[in-house]
């Protein structure tokens, strides 16, 4: 940046009159901080740790962080942990798989033909009416109160975001797109595989974030009301007992996973939809 | 493609009392016209004087639209719209190939965008080109089909007057080597003088004027000679020059 003085070419004369230019105010937030989203996180971090040394808080309401992780490596060690952390896994895998597969395949058919359309896009939206955490007590009395039940509640909450952004995406896809592949002579598969779903991938990634988020909320939920194994019981049993430090373990195992699979979906949505990075930069 | 001017006799396009309706308004009203192969037509009219619609009536694109007569046109039709219309999942040279097959088909797709001169960017993604470079890729899009008849409807008309003026000299050139049959949309007389054979005007869902303009190609904009056309054109249109 050199000639940052304009007024050097003006005429003395004018000079005098024109007022020299002068950046404006800056009313944009300016440049992000490196590693801005850990700042946060980290600073809270530190409070609780300085505040557990301090002795400032209750160690039965809030254990140390230490105490968090010394009581993680012994449940990991006698193998309580592990087994807990797999249950819960699976659980959330199963009904996730089921519940991404059945919302893209009921959208697919809803949004590429009427049939289907009717069929299913008025059941689905009803479905949706119904909180799903409320359905428990049926299923529990039709499926019993093993796995099945469990699978088929977080599989019912991630395939309805799922299903809806994806129809809505398949549904919304532009008109003049549709015109062009009628113009261009495409049949009807390459104008769904070419123009249709690749359309149609940033509705279904949202669907998919908020599915992944709500296998994790689904499976909190089961698991510290009707289950004797999981995460979730672990926590809840350290509840009657008072362990808080295990309670918080919990916690932090779980927001771990809910972290780690939503980055991995980020780390896809990515990948996939490279061609938007060209937009938004 | 070699040149095949003996075919400017045969029609490439015949509309026999076409008409089209939107909700009760007449819009197209009985349309005669032949369009013969090989020839570059200008269709001019005021917004709302039924143009687009006869472009998309021979392009077979109104469905659920009311109306009868009779329509024959080649089976390779291109159209160019106004919007480059690009998926912007695909890449430049993917989006060229749209709808195109066969084993030479990348081969042709590379020679269609090194002819608008658009070679290197056959990688880049529709959202890193230029509103003109976009419309030059979807003249490559309809230009790979290899046309009979090429429809453009208003090709230029979000494009900026200096670009625009490159784009005429380029769809000029490519008529001229291709010689496809053109029927361009437009409400650019200038446009349309220097760069169609014949000029259509369209009137309340009537061909008004029938221009056959006889001057040799390239054209520039300042041939007094094309002054009389503009003329004859802009009263056609209702327009009439009382600021002279």
């Amino acid at each position: 940046m050199t000639a940052v003085t304009t007024t050097t070419a003006v005429p003395a004369a004018q000079a005098q009159e024109l007022p020299q230019v002068r950046r404006r105010r800056r009313l944009s937030p300016g440049r992000r901080l490196p590693a801005a989203r850990l700042v946060g996180p980290l600073l809270v971090l530190v409070l609780w740790a300085a505040a557990s040394a301090a002795g400032t808080l209750d160690t039965s309401a809030v254990p140390a962080p230490w105490t968090v992780l010394r009581t993680a490596g012994r449940l990991w060690t006698d193998g309580t942990l592990s087994t807990d952390v797999l249950t819960s896994l699976k659980r959330a895998a199963y009904g996730f798989a089921i519940g991404l597969a059945a919302g893209v395949l009921l959208a697919l058919a809803a949004g590429l033909s009427r049939t289907g359309e009717a069929l299913i896009d008025g059941t689905v939206q009803l479905n949706r009416a119904i909180p799903t955490l409320g359905l428990i007590p049926l299923f529990i009395l039709w499926l019993g109160i093993g796995e099945t039940f469990k699978v088929a509640i977080i599989a019912i909450v991630v395939y309805v975001p799922v299903y809806l952004n994806t129809h809505a995406a398949l549904a919304g896809i532009d008109s003049r797109y549709v015109e062009l592949a009628e113009v261009q002579g495409l049949s009807r598969l390459a104008f769904v595989r070419q123009v249709v779903i690749p359309g149609a991938l940033p509705g279904f990634f949202v669907g998919l974030r908020l599915g992944v988020t709500g296998s994790w909320l689904g499976l909190v939920v089961l698991e510290q009301i009707n289950a004797t194994s999981g995460l979730g019981y672990l926590m809840f049993q350290a509840q009657n007992y008072g362990q808080t430090d295990v309670i918080l373990v919990g916690l932090l195992i779980y927001g771990v996973f809910g972290l780690v699979s939503d980055s991995a979906v980020r780390l896809v949505e990515r990948r996939v939809l490279s061609w938007r990075r060209t937009l938004s930069s | 493609m070699a040149p095949h001017t003996e075919q400017l006799t045969r029609p490439a396009v015949r509309l026999a009392g076409l008409t089209r309706s939107f909700g009760g308004r007449t819009v197209l009203d009985g349309i005669d016209l032949e369009l013969p192969a090989g020839q570059f037509t200008a269709l001019l009219g005021h917004s709302g004087s039924g143009k687009s619609t006869l472009l998309r009536a021979i392009a077979g694109l109104d469905h659920g639209v009311a109306g009868g007569g009779r329509l024959t046109a080649p089976e390779r039709v291109s159209v160019v719209f106004q919007d480059s219309r690009l998926l912007p999942w695909r890449r430049v040279l993917d989006n060229v190939l749209l709808g195109t097959d066969g084993k030479d088909a990348a081969e042709r797709g590379r020679a269609a965008l090194a002819e608008v001169g658009l070679k290197g960017r056959e990688r880049a993604w529709p959202g890193e080109l230029s509103g003109g470079e976009s419309q030059r890729a979807a003249l490559a899009r309809s230009l790979v089909r290899e046309p009979e008849l090429l429809l453009a409807d208003e090709p230029f008309g979000a494009l900026d007057a200096l670009t625009r003026i490159r784009m005429h000299a380029l769809l000029r050139d490519l008529w001229q080597r291709h010689r496809p049959s053109v029927l361009l949309v437009t409400h650019d007389v200038d446009e349309a003088i220097v760069l169609a054979d014949r000029v259509l005007v369209l009137d309340r869902g009537r061909i008004g004027l029938d221009l056959t303009i006889d001057r040799p190609h390239p054209r520039s904009y300042r041939e007094p000679v094309l002054g009389e056309y503009r003329e004859r054109l802009l009263a056609a249109l209702g327009v009439t020059e009382d600021h002279q």
